[in-house]
């Protein structure tokens, strides 16, 4: 007796936990959904913010100074993750530094963003030149590279011997058949990692309140302070105006939308495409 | 008990069978021979060698990521060490006026970090107290009880708490959490448990450790299900099926067949959480009503360690007050970075040579 109403009450515990935790995610999702799309408008996109307290205006700038951001961030985050994922898998397998740069990419990933944040202020913003998009792409790019490098060496990991043998004994060199034959191979994977790695800084707020600073005026510029839209939403979630509460909303269901679109359309084109070999 | 060293067989199944024989692949590329002989050839050593210290380079920079950010942020603070050393981290200062203690003070340039790591502790504790019972139960329930159609999207529904950016967490916090246990939550705790002290009926705004640490437990909950779904799926079936066959029911079997056997791998999950609950800034910033002081009360607002970064580190007022924010931002890397290694040392220690399988 005392057996079978312990199981029973175990599995409904279960049963129980899964239904609270799937609730608030179900809430999160439908509130932003109902808010974010009733108020959005063209406006939103077509408009750079009105003055503070006043009734419309968007985030179109906001919406341009993300995108300028995370180009930044990808030019440095993908070239340097994926050379150190190349090395983890192909040169470095096996020996004391790889697995010393594998746990320090671990550790690297679990740092706090506002951590990176306060560094790279002090590494650019002082020296150089005050708040700009150049050092919030910085702080996004540094957060990308461990993400970018762990997943690089896990699809480089499947893809077999017998391929890159095959073209080394064609006479290829060996810097080539990394190139083009075993990162080709992996490619998809690596390509679906760096996407992950942009969804993670895409959302990313905290370093950038004091390296991109924000901007209510037009700027693309690299060495002024630029907008972004995790940075809206920020501060017109604690403004006091039920306008600027509006458009938060509005601006953090077009992020989730970007992120979330981002990753399916590099999915859906990679695993029609001619890759989908060894990964 | 038995060990959980799950066995090197699996992973010769898993490698293909073309493979030459070897016992791990890590040492299929040493060994071939032809491989070695088609490498050392001259014709393309110096292009080979000069691409290898290429990525040897990349690899080598997220050391020097990792040395920079711990050198800038002790520069930065150095200038606060010199001033109080290391009693910034557990002083307080009496007012003059209302001979309260104090602890924050940019104006008067009196800084201590003391209400900050309290409140950035009181919350993540909040967090895991709330978030670790409900992630074990759902691994349970992912793993071990769900019926095979759900498995696929509920796994999905709780990764995908993961995509969403902590900004909006605190969006949703702000405007519906808040509110929440403003008017459903907060007057039942104070009457139920108002004589204990720690929930307290002064703060009539909501926000607070409480807010805090609701919304760091959704955030921290896909981290720690989801790494606990892995360690136990590490376990071998072979365990369950001998428990189960001496007569167990199935949360005997759980308990003593897959609970004991990952419990080193859930803690490690649950570690991870915390060095994800400690570090998380914009949602905390946005509920915890950041005033910085130490309070009994749960109920009370205060501030974190990122949440006061993330206020005022913009607008800092001195050299002195932003070297004071630099060195929160130290205590704040060293910890994490113990914790996550740490946490990554248990983790690894238990599914290290376990693929995580896909259900």
């Amino acid at each position: 007796m005392w057996r079978t109403g312990s199981d029973n009450l175990a599995t409904g515990l279960a049963v129980a936990s899964t239904i609270l935790v799937v609730a608030p995610l179900l809430a999160i999702f439908g509130y932003l959904i109902y808010k974010g799309a009733s108020s959005l408008n063209w406006a939103f996109f077509t408009q750079i913010p009105k003055p503070e307290g006043e009734v419309g205006g968007g985030m179109a700038n906001a919406i341009v100074g993300s995108g300028v951001l995370l180009g930044i961030a990808s030019l440095i985050g993908v070239p340097i993750g994926i050379g150190g994922g190349v090395f983890l898998a192909e040169f470095g397998r096996g020996t004391k530094l790889a697995n010393a740069v594998r746990f320090t990419a671990d550790v690297l990933n679990g740092v706090p963003s506002i951590v990176m944040g306060v560094a790279v202020y002090g590494l650019i913003v002082t020296p150089a030149m005050p708040f700009s998009a150049l050092s919030g792409g910085v702080a996004l790019g540094i957060m990308m590279i461990p993400t970018v490098t762990r997943t690089t060496e896990e699809m480089l990991l499947m893809v077999p011997h017998s391929v890159r043998e095959a073209a080394l004994a064609l006479g290829v060199p060996n810097w080539r058949s990394v190139l083009s034959i075993t990162i080709k191979t992996a490619s998809p994977g690596i390509i679906t990692g760096c996407m992950l790695a942009f969804a993670r800084v895409a959302g990313e707020t905290a370093p950038l309140i004091f390296t991109a600073f924000g901007n209510s005026n037009w700027s693309v510029a690299l060495n002024r302070p630029i907008s972004a839209l995790p940075l809206e939403i920020y501060r017109y979630a604690i403004s006091p105006y039920d306008d600027q509460h509006r458009q938060a909303w509005a601006a953090a269901l077009v992020l989730v939308v970007l992120i979330v679109a981002a990753v399916s359309l590099v999915r859906y084109v990679v695993g029609r495409g001619v890759l989908k070999g060894a990964s | 008990m038995p060990e959980i060293r799950i066995s090197q067989a699996s992973i010769q199944n898993d490698s293909s069978p073309g493979d030459s024989v070897a016992p791990s692949a890590a040492a299929v590329a040493e060994s071939s021979a032809i491989r070695k002989f088609l490498l050392a050839r001259g014709n393309s050593a110096i292009a080979d060698r000069g691409f290898h210290w290429l990525m040897v380079l990349c690899a080598l920079s997220i050391f020097a990521i990792v040395v920079l950010i711990a050198a800038e942020l002790a520069r930065g603070s150095r200038l606060s060490w010199a001033q109080s050393g290391i009693k910034f981290f557990f002083s307080n200062f009496v007012d003059p006026d209302s001979h309260l203690p104090m602890y924050w003070d940019p104006v008067n340039g009196h800084f201590s970090a003391l209400p900050f790591i309290y409140g950035t502790l009181v919350s993540s504790f909040l967090a895991l107290l709330l978030a670790v019972p409900l992630a074990v139960g759902v691994a349970v329930f992912l793993t071990e009880m769900c019926p095979r159609v759900l498995r696929g999207p509920l796994a999905f529904l709780t990764e995908l708490l993961a995509a969403i950016p902590s900004v909006i967490y605190g969006l949703w916090a702000v405007f519906v959490l808040v509110p929440l246990l403003r008017e459903q939550v907060n007057p039942p705790l104070i009457k139920l448990l108002g004589w204990t002290g720690f929930f307290n009926n002064d703060n009539p705004t909501g926000l607070g450790f409480v807010a805090a640490g609701v919304i760091l437990a959704i955030m921290i909950l896909p981290i720690i299900s989801s790494l606990t779904r892995e360690v136990m799926n590490a376990v071998p079936g072979s365990q369950r099926e001998a428990v189960l066959a001496l007569g167990a029911t199935r949360w005997e079997m759980i308990r003593m067949g897959v609970l004991r056997n990952a419990r080193i791998g859930i803690v490690g999950a649950i570690i991870l959480g915390l060095g994800r609950a400690l570090g998380e800034t914009m949602a905390v910033t946005m509920v915890i009503g950041n005033t910085p002081q130490i309070q009994r009360s749960m109920l009370a607002s205060g501030a974190s360690m990122a949440s006061v970064i993330a206020n005022e580190y913009a607008e800092a007022t001195s050299d002195l007050h932003l070297s004071a924010l630099t060195e929160i931002g130290l205590a704040l890397f060293i910890v994490t970075i113990i914790v996550n290694a740490l946490a990554r040392l248990l983790v690894w220690a238990v599914t290290r040579g376990a693929p995580a399988r896909v259900n």
